[in-house]
């Protein structure tokens, strides 16, 4: 199971940096949303997969989920629907005030 | 009396959540905001000199014991950054009092100026390194709220950047935790410590300090990723630029020293002699743009690259006095380089412009001005007696002491180009022919002067009094190299 996981993994990551080369502010918002997510099936992961019984001590007979990373995975998936939420509105935005969605053309000279 | 610690994150917040509802007074907001900071300055100094006579406090939330539940530590070196960051939240609401346009105000710029405090007093505070990552992101959106607020077409297209760029951070940040926590099992700093002294194995290990290292280094603008800084900085207003500037680097390197004082100290032959060369590439490159620049903000901007590698270059050495110096440094900046952004902002309120080749002849008409950023663009460059030199001066003397010779040359030489760079904006900007106009040259800046005036005295009080400070440092200093009583005092025997 964690071979399957550390798979989509890597596979969420490798789409993620190819989105995050490409030159429209949407992809690149995007491809930060695919890598947080890679980021937190990885937390998820690197604790260890086990199916054998939820995380309640009392119900365990051998051993039980660790209950901390998905604690940990809920407060970093909350801040990055905030993060999300803020870039987009401001790729938005840059977009109006741009007339584009070039990061090429979003450069800037030196002497303005 | 532990419960203190959580004074200065709760104060911001519950003051930032509650001027939400004032956006639209401006009289009232201000009024709140100013006794918020005060009273946050005065927690700090409280607790900074707590921490100096009662030694480490601990302080775990909901009575769960410490490798459990959220701990808070205060040791010397963190309610010092925290009565820094007090000082620096106090003199910027003072100066945007004056300069900040009203528009902003009513845009909830005070609620995030408080948020980031939050999120930075959290971040200094806490003993775990996922509430570590949490206090970063509370401190980084509300600062890309705040160099986007107003909403330029130079702001939104540089901001987006570095949102972009501090987010790509952050998400390696996480990677980082999951991979410790897959090898340790554990989160706390001081279970982490003794976790990691207790293993075999430790090439992976070496993986992780080095992304924990890439992490931190994006947020503390080190060589290589540097990139973002002058020109994000280069945007917002002069108080929130003052901020930032004063600030949030200083978070990152705050995090740098921690982990690898506390944490990664399991091959320190590597680790360190790597940090040492970044350091050192670090300001090089930095004063070289510092240099090639025309820009009175992106000079300052360039500035802050190359003295963050001081600070690192202190970590680097490794020793007792090179850390000291490194933490002298790190006090001494946080002051200049806040004091240098309020002057450019003055400068830009009189001239209308922070291109210094379109100024002249501020001495003439503004000199009180003019002296007062002379006194902290030297302090700056490391003239003795001020700040700069005392703070330098053991860092070069221990390089010289440990053989290190090529950082000491590179330490000199960036000192030599700093006052290069500084000089020449006292000549462009303020030497010369008067380049504004008449009316400009009547504007009174004695507002202005008022939250700046503090800080030019505490960077000479700071060279005139070295000897204490640098007592203090060291004291600093022999904490963070016997992480043994940090680790007894959260983990408690």
């Amino acid at each position: 199971m964690e071979i399957l996981m550390f798979i989509v993994i890597g596979v969420f990551f490798a789409i993620g940096t190819y989105l995050l080369l490409a030159r429209s502010l949407l992809r690149v918002i995007v491809s930060l949303m695919i890598l947080s997510h890679g980021a937190h099936l990885l937390l998820l992961t690197m604790a260890g997969l086990n199916a054998e019984a939820p995380p309640l001590e009392h119900m365990a007979d051998g051993g039980y989920t660790d209950p901390l990373p998905q604690a940990l995975i809920l407060t970093a998936i909350v801040i990055s629907f905030g993060i999300t939420a803020f870039l987009v509105v401001l790729g938005y935005r840059t977009y109006k005030v741009h007339n584009t969605d070039d990061l090429e053309k979003l450069r800037g000279s030196a002497d303005e | 009396m532990n419960n203190m610690l959580i004074i200065p994150v709760i104060l911001p917040f519950a003051v930032g959540a509650t001027l939400i509802l004032f956006a639209k007074y401006r009289k009232a907001q201000r009024f709140i905001s100013l006794l918020a900071s005060i009273a946050i300055l005065a927690s700090a100094l409280f607790l900074a000199y707590d921490a100096y006579t009662n030694g480490i406090t601990t302080l775990e939330f909901g009575n769960w014991n410490a490798p459990f539940g959220i701990v808070f530590v205060s040791d010397l070196f963190s309610t010092f950054m925290v009565l820094l960051s007090a000082i620096i939240g106090l003199v910027c609401l003072l100066f945007a009092f004056c300069t900040i346009h009203p528009e902003r105000e009513k845009f909830y710029f005070y609620p995030f100026y408080f948020f980031l405090l939050t999120g930075v007093n959290g971040a200094f505070l806490t003993g775990d390194l996922f509430n570590l990552f949490v206090f970063f992101e509370v401190m980084l959106l509300s600062s890309y709220a705040l160099i986007v607020i107003g909403g330029t077409g130079y702001q939104l297209r540089e901001s987006f950047k570095y949102a972009a760029i501090n987010v790509f951070a952050s998400i390696l940040f996480l990677v980082g935790v999951a991979y410790l926590y897959g090898i340790t099992g554990t989160l706390n700093m001081a279970h982490l410590a003794v976790r990691i002294g207790e293993m075999e194995q430790t090439g992976a290990l070496q993986v992780v300090a080095m992304i924990f290292f890439i992490v931190f280094a994006m947020k503390g603008a080190l060589f290589p990723l540097y990139f973002w800084l002058p020109r994000s900085y280069y945007g917002p207003p002069a108080a929130i630029a003052a901020l930032f500037g004063g600030l949030l680097t200083k978070v990152g390197i705050y995090a740098i020293i921690r982990t690898f004082t506390l944490i990664f100290t399991n091959d320190p032959g590597f680790t360190h002699t790597f940090i040492l060369w970044i350091a050192g590439l670090t300001m090089f490159f930095g004063v070289l743009g510092a240099v090639s620049q025309f820009d009175f903000k992106r000079i300052l901007s360039y500035h802050i690259i190359s003295q963050v590698g001081y600070m690192v270059m202190g970590l680097g050495l490794y020793t007792r006095a090179a850390i000291a110096g490194a933490v002298f440094y790190i006090a001494h900046h946080i002051i200049v380089k806040t004091a240098l952004f309020l002057f450019a902002g003055a400068t830009e309120k009189v001239t209308g412009t922070t291109d210094i080749k379109q100024m002249g002849g501020l001495l003439k008409t503004h000199p009180w001005l003019a002296w007062l950023f002379l006194i902290s663009a030297l302090s700056l460059a490391g003239i003795p007696p001020l700040s700069g030199f005392f703070s330098k001066f053991p860092l070069i003397l221990e390089s010289l002491v440990i053989e290190s010779y090529g950082i000491a040359f590179v330490a000199l030489l960036v000192g030599l180009l700093t006052l290069f760079s500084m000089i020449k904006i006292f000549v462009y900007a303020f030497w010369g022919k008067q380049a504004h106009t008449d009316e400009q040259a009547s504007i009174s800046v004695t507002k202005l002067l008022l939250p700046i005036v503090p800080l030019v005295m505490l960077t000479i009080a700071l060279g005139i009094a070295a000897e204490p400070v640098f007592t203090y440092s060291l004291a600093v200093a022999d904490q963070l190299l016997n992480p043994e009583i940090y680790i007894q005092s959260v983990l408690g025997e």
